[in-house]
């Protein structure tokens, strides 16, 4: 059975054990600026996300800046 | 030029040793267009605009604010929505990994109705994040304790509501905001209630070191044009802090001379 993923409250086959695979993955680019990523609670810095981070079962948030006040 | 002026000549905002182009932080929500809102930000002459921190919208990429404002602005994100020290924390520590800045707008938000702050939790997740190294501007409560303590922890400034965020209430309790503003070791931001320009400038005449205001701007009629309200608003109210106020009398006081009155 695939490894499953819990990306920003929904569940996601695992796409890779790296964060810029998860990414692509989504259709999002990991060279856009202003996005971030946590894993499990703890914020994953741009520069792990070639590291192979994820197993699955792993709850990930996704994030980028957006008007707020 | 007069001697009076001379030491305003350097007036600026200074936060956690950063010297600030103004003295009016503006938010970025809730504008009718967001060409609207890059007018509106521009007209205020604000050089620190507050951002939420969101999931991303996985259905397409859209513009972000960070390619919008990112070259021209200090970006101030914030913790808005979160209820618990924990989500504050992560929403903080993934908003500097975002946008590139350690400063924080720290709110904690105890009740969904008023908006009001838990003060309990907003002093522990202040606490975590200034041993984190952020440099964190709370949103708070009109408390003088509450500020007292927060400074104590360690923030750069502690921003007082005047009234409920988005409420345009104006300052409810302008006697407390000008104590908070005579005893706080770090600057007063002024931030939720503000209406109208008036309002705006009243923060500055108690004292406060600025003024943090975004629906006021956001939902009027003419956004732009009440963003460059505000503008006046806020150095008119900082000027006349520094003139110093003419104290109130419940009695007339003429202004004109009493003497060589003629018929008499």
């Amino acid at each position: 059975m695939t490894p499953m993923i819990r990306i920003n409250g929904e569940d996601h086959p695992l796409a890779g054990e790296r964060v810029v695979d998860l990414l692509q993955a989504l259709g999002i680019d990991p060279a856009r600026r202003g996005v971030a990523v946590a894993i499990n609670g703890t914020v994953a810095p741009r520069a792990a996300w070639t590291d192979a981070l994820l197993r699955g079962g792993e709850v990930v948030e996704i994030v980028r800046p957006l008007q707020g006040g | 030029m007069p001697q009076d002026l001379a030491a305003t000549d350097d007036d600026a905002l200074t936060i956690a040793g950063q010297r600030l182009g103004s003295r009016l932080l503006i938010g970025t929500a809730g504008y009718p267009n967001q060409q609207i809102m890059l007018d509106a930000v521009a007209a205020s002459g604000a050089e620190i605009v507050t951002a939420a921190i969101r999931r991303i919208d996985m259905t397409g990429a859209s513009e972000t604010l960070l390619d919008l404002l990112g070259n021209r602005y200090r970006f101030l994100p914030n913790t808005a929505g979160c209820a618990t020290v924990k989500d504050a924390v992560l929403t903080a520590q993934l908003g500097r990994e975002a946008l590139g800045t350690g400063w924080v707008k720290l709110e904690l938000i105890g009740d969904r109705e008023t908006l009001y702050p838990d003060v309990e939790q907003l002093l522990q997740a202040a606490a975590a994040l200034v041993a984190d190294g952020f440099t964190v501007l709370p949103y708070c409560n009109d408390d003088p304790v509450t500020c007292r303590k927060l400074a104590d922890l360690g923030c750069a400034a502690v921003m007082p509501l005047g009234s409920f965020i988005g409420s345009g209430g104006g300052i409810r309790n302008p006697a407390t905001i000008e104590l908070i503003c005579a005893r706080s070791p770090v600057p007063v931001i002024l931030d939720a209630g503000i209406g109208t320009a008036s309002d705006a400038a009243l923060a500055m005449e108690l004292g406060c070191a600025g003024v943090l205001l975004n629906s006021a701007v956001a939902k009027a009629h003419a956004p732009v044009r009440m963003a460059a309200a505000m503008r006046q608003a806020v150095a008119a109210g900082r000027a006349a802090r520094l003139a110093g106020r003419i104290p109130k009398r419940d009695h007339g006081e003429p202004s004109s001379p009493q003497l060589g009155l003629i018929g008499a």
